[in-house]
């Protein structure tokens, strides 16, 4: 308990992110069960509750303060060193606001087609387990939640998605499974190793990042296996496989949660656990992940050129967008870290909107076929409009803000990974091709008889992807707020890494800040 | 002879020996009166054997408390052991036996007078009486009768569908196969008391701590415990010698499957532990490299083999041998003998297989109540998959109950069968077998996709069936493992607060 602040408040308010979805869980359950109306209020009741206590952490965050807030520190398998142990800093910050904000979002602006309170109850499990996933600061807690949310995403894919759903949902949860083997020996072996440096075996992180000794071996090794884990879940090339089906199968809500949250739990992972508990083995492990990340960024934006369904185009255009956070973060200097940690939220946020856009296409038209797709700026101009500056964002236009990411990423990461920017950088013009095109075939052109009946945006649709692109706007003209948040954080986490290794980060001045 | 002068009558702690006691009374009395009464209303005979196993629970459970202060003792001149790893495993040999008791008279209710008969229900409390004996046998004569009382009784009960062949061939496939691992391990018995002179385990560990009467590596002692191995392999159903178990699984009533899946596992396994742990710490080095071998190919295979079944109960069966294969991670972590955490991995396997127990008497009985519904119907494998189909729909409550269960079975945190995979990955790193439990947790997910595709069945495919009918004893029995699954699963301090008290074992 080093580096956590102790702002002690009365009310357990990280506990309560994780308990009051699952209440509500309960509640759709058996409110659902007297009066099928109130179904969907109870949901959308408790997921704003939540939406509002994540705010209410964002407005109470102390920004000068680079450790560990709100803690919530309470016993719970004392027999195996394992507590419950919760805290937010400025890199899990945004990432809970986040998914208490999309939640509500995804819960009032897409109804599934049949089951609503399976589906609503499965959403708001789902809520906890990604929440828990961002703000547990224990490894054993973390785990639970990072497997725990296998389960309503499986039943969300193969229950609600279309023809391929079993298939996709499969292949989801065996893929990140068989890394969460590998996570579990990981996990357990770091407590037991580090159990003399520390004192007593232990899952707490801050206890085992600030006094664990492990050898250099044993580091890296450890590494790797938690590197696997969290690789899946990005999910980095080459075990990117089960995204496009995942991605393409899944109902609108499960793609947007899955793009928006999920796969942050990956890249968050590396960074909170892969760097913070094995900082020699970060630095040694980076060419490795810059090749594999620059990989990620190259192949992923030409898969994406070249699909003819528009989800699994946005879906690539993901692996490809992952790539950059992964480079950014592993270059290990505070503006690719902040950068990679503010295109989490970005990417969240752009990707989230375009897959509902995307939804939105396939509810009128009934496919997703960007061939049977022509002309739709003419008949749905307010729609393309959004499609329009969701599209930009991602492709990371100035003053929107996939910008600001990518360029702190691009420009952070120029020292340390020179050669690996310079190939990434394609990848920023590659973004502009293959969603351009894509946008140009389905928006431009002259309607066809099948499109002419496009409906543009209903009020409810227009009124939920204004907020996106209120964020967007928002973020893009004045990411002030966010990078002050987010960076003595990643200071910190830097200089950590700095005080264990003979890694220095390059001088701030010739860094071109 | 004057036997009335200098004879001591042994000292016999009777209380200790109660469970056994109540056990066998409770059969022997079920058996009498049963046979000299006439037929009684239906469901009583199954009341008589949980009210019995029940008695012995209570019984075992209060002297499994009153060992927190006591040090474990052996009982009747050292040939049974009375210390809290044997306990807790009589202890849920008891709760198998009153859900198998619930499950056996949902299952004669359904399918007519003709199977309520009070047979199946004396041997399974004669099967328990076996399980007991055999989990806290400190002789290897006495782990042997143990074993035979069980098996025996378990050919019968595998053989008591007497209206399909099936149950008649998985009684005799079982009976064949269950003889000759007995031969095997009636030899590595007699060749062990060959080298030692003792059959006593504390005694054969003592002769064999000794190195000078003995030369270090004595062929005649390695074939022994290799062929008391090889013989427990064949009671536990591990690779290669788990051919018996699918076919007898599938063939047998499904309340009797699931009663061999738990009380036979957890007496096999039991056993096992206890024998290598307490008898031959000295030839560790020798046999936990073939435990190795033998949990990677359990794994492996069980695992692999499982996806592919399309029959339920095959399906099962095949993962319970995986399971098995995780146990002997245990028992590889056990036998790294002198480092501090061989301990751990004695208890973690005696929680991994208490725990498993209640998640297969679970899931098992879902089974039942599913095929007894689909056999009405009639079509002719009541187990396929195909009867699972669409059950969500009609039953959504009983259908998240068995997938709670099939889900603690895949190692899905927040369930009882996490925290046994935990335990046992624990043991297995704190002794530095990284392989071996690297490889258990990959094939846990080739397991799980198992689990993954009863769920498929269940809640994704459509529905081809009416609501099935379940009667209140099976509702109980379904409640009963999931409540203790989650529970456990959740809280399991009070599980593993007991993890050094279990390790501590009769010498």
């Amino acid at each position: 308990m080093l580096a956590a602040s102790s702002s002690t408040i009365a009310f357990p308010v990280l506990t309560s992110l994780v308990a009051v979805p699952l209440v509500g869980a309960a509640l759709v359950i058996f409110f659902g069960r007297i009066r099928q109306e109130w179904t969907k209020l109870t949901a959308l009741l408790t997921s704003v509750t939540t939406g509002a206590i994540s705010l209410w952490v964002l407005q109470a965050f102390d920004s000068s303060d680079a450790g560990f807030q709100f803690v919530s520190q309470h016993e719970w398998i004392t027999a195996w060193g394992i507590s419950w142990h919760l805290g937010i800093d400025g890199i899990s910050l945004f990432l809970v606001v986040l998914t208490g904000v999309l939640f509500p979002l995804v819960i009032a602006g897409v109804d599934p087609h049949h089951d609503e309170r399976p589906y609503l109850a499965w959403l708001l499990v789902l809520e906890a387990g990604v929440m828990g996933s961002f703000i547990s600061l224990d490894l054993f807690l973390f785990f639970v939640f990072f497997e725990i949310v296998l389960v309503p995403m499986y039943f969300l894919i193969g229950g609600w998605g279309y023809d391929q759903r079993v298939y996709a949902a499969t292949k989801f949860f065996l893929f990140t499974m068989t890394g969460s083997a590998f996570l579990l020996v990981g996990i357990v072996a770091t407590a037991l190793l580090s159990r003399e440096s520390v004192g007593s075996v232990t899952f707490d992180v801050v206890a085992l990042a600030e006094n664990g000794a492990l050898n250099v071996t044993q580091g890296r090794w450890l590494f790797v296996a938690f590197a696997i884990a969290f690789a899946v879940k990005v999910p980095l090339f080459p075990v990117h496989t089960w995204l496009p089906d995942a991605h393409t199968q899944a109902p609108t809500a499960g793609s947007v949660i899955l793009a928006g949250v999920l796969l942050k739990m990956g890249t968050y992972g590396l960074l909170r656990f892969g760097v913070y508990l094995f900082p020699e083995a970060s630095v040694w492990a980076r060419p490795a992940l810059y090749t594999l990340a620059v990989i990620g960024i190259i192949y992923g934006a030409i898969a994406a050129t070249m699909q003819t369904d528009l989800k699994r185009l946005v879906a690539y255009s993901s692996v490809a967008h992952l790539g950059f956070i992964v480079l950014g973060t592993f270059a290990l200097t505070d503006q690719a870290v902040t950068g990679g940690v503010m295109q989490m939220v970005n990417h969240g946020v752009s990707t989230s909107a375009l897959f509902l856009l995307v939804g939105m296409i396939y509810e009128r038209r009934h496919t997703r076929q960007i061939a049977e797709l022509r002309g739709l700026q003419q008949v749905a101009p307010v729609f393309a409009g959004f499609f329009m500056i969701v599209m930009l964002s991602s492709i990371g236009l100035p003053g929107l803000n996939g910008f600001v990411g990518e360029f702190l990423i691009l420009i952070g990461s120029f020292d340390t990974a020179r050669w690996w920017v310079i190939v990434a950088t394609t990848g920023v013009i590659l973004a502009a091709l293959y969603l351009l095109w894509a946008y140009q075939r389905v928006f431009h052109g002259e309607v066809d008889d099948a499109n002419r009946g496009f409906a543009d945006l209903r009020l409810r649709e227009g009124a939920l992807l204004l907020v996106f692109v209120a964020i967007i706007g928002f973020t893009g003209v004045y990411p002030k707020p966010m990078l002050s948040r987010i960076e003595p954080s990643v200071n910190a986490l830097i200089e950590h890494v700095e005080s264990r290794t003979d890694y220095q980060r390059p001088a701030q001045g010739e860094a071109g800040k | 002879m004057d036997l009335t002068g200098d004879f001591i009558a042994p000292s016999t702690d009777w209380y200790a020996l109660a469970p056994y006691i109540v056990l066998l009374a409770g059969a022997l009395a079920l058996l009498l009166v049963g046979s000299l009464t006439p037929r009684w209303p239906r469901g009583w005979y199954a009341m008589l054997t949980a009210l019995t196993a029940g008695t012995a629970g209570v019984v075992a459970s209060l002297q499994f408390a009153a060992l927190a202060d006591e040090a474990p003792r052996s009982l009747m001149k050292g040939v049974l052991a009375h210390d809290r790893f044997g306990l807790l495993a009589v202890i849920a040999i008891c709760v198998a036996v009153i859900i198998t008791s619930m499950m056996a008279s949902d299952a004669a209710g359904l399918d007519g007078a003709q199977t309520d008969s009070l047979e199946p229900f004396s041997l399974l409390l004669v099967a328990a009486l076996g399980a007991a004996i055999m989990v806290t046998a400190h002789d290897l004569v006495v782990s042997f009768l143990g074993i035979e009382i069980l098996s025996i009784s378990l050919y019968v009960l595998a053989a008591s569908d007497r209206r399909r062949a099936a149950s008649h061939e998985a009684g005799l496939k079982y009976f064949v196969l269950g003889g000759f691992s007995s031969a095997f391990l009636l030899y590595g018995i007699a060749l062990v008391y060959g080298t030692t002179g003792q059959t006593n385990l504390g005694g054969i560990a003592v002769v064999l701590a000794d190195e000078v009467t003995l030369p270090r590596n004595d062929a005649m002692l390695l074939a022994g415990v290799a062929l008391l191995l090889v013989g427990f392999a064949f009671k536990v159903s591990l690779v290669p010698f788990h051919s018996w178990t699918p076919d007898v699984y599938h063939g047998a009533p499904t309340y009797v499957t699931g009663f061999m899946a738990s009380l036979g596992k957890v007496a096999a396994i039991v056993a096992l532990v206890r024998l290598f742990v307490i008898a031959f710490p000295a030839r560790a080095d020798d046999w936990r490299p073939a435990v190795f071998i033998l949990a990677v190919l359990t794994l492996v295979v069980g695992s692999v083999l499982a996806i592919v079944q399309t029959d339920v109960k095959r399906m099962l069966a095949y993962s319970s041998i995986s399971h098995a294969g995780f146990m002997l991670v245990g028992l590889e972590a056990a036998g790294h003998i002198g480092s501090s955490s061989a301990s751990s991995g004695t208890s973690s396997t005696l929680i991994y297989v208490v725990l498993y127990a209640v998640l297969a008497l679970g899931s098992f009985a879902a089974v039942s109540v599913v095929s007894q519904a689909a056999s009405v119907v009639g079509p002719t494998n009541a187990t396929s998959l195909d009867a699972f189909k669409g059950v969500a729909k009609t039953n959504p409550v009983f259908a998240l109950g068995f997938t709670v269960l099939l889900l603690a079975q895949a190692g899905v945190p927040l369930t009882s069968g996490f925290v046994a995979k935990f335990g046992v990955i624990r043991a297995a790193v704190s002794t530095e077998s990284y392989v071996l439990a690297v490889l258990a947790m990959v094939s846990a997910v080739i397991a799980a996709y198992l689990y993954l595709r009863i769920m498929v069945s269940m809640w994704l495919s459509e529905s081809s069936s009416a609501r099935i009918p379940l009667r209140p004893v099976a509702r109980l029995a379904m409640f009963v493992t999931v409540a203790i699954t989650l529970v456990l699963g959740v809280l399991p301090t009070f599980v593993l607060r007991l993890s050094d008290t279990l390790a501590t074992l009769v010498r």
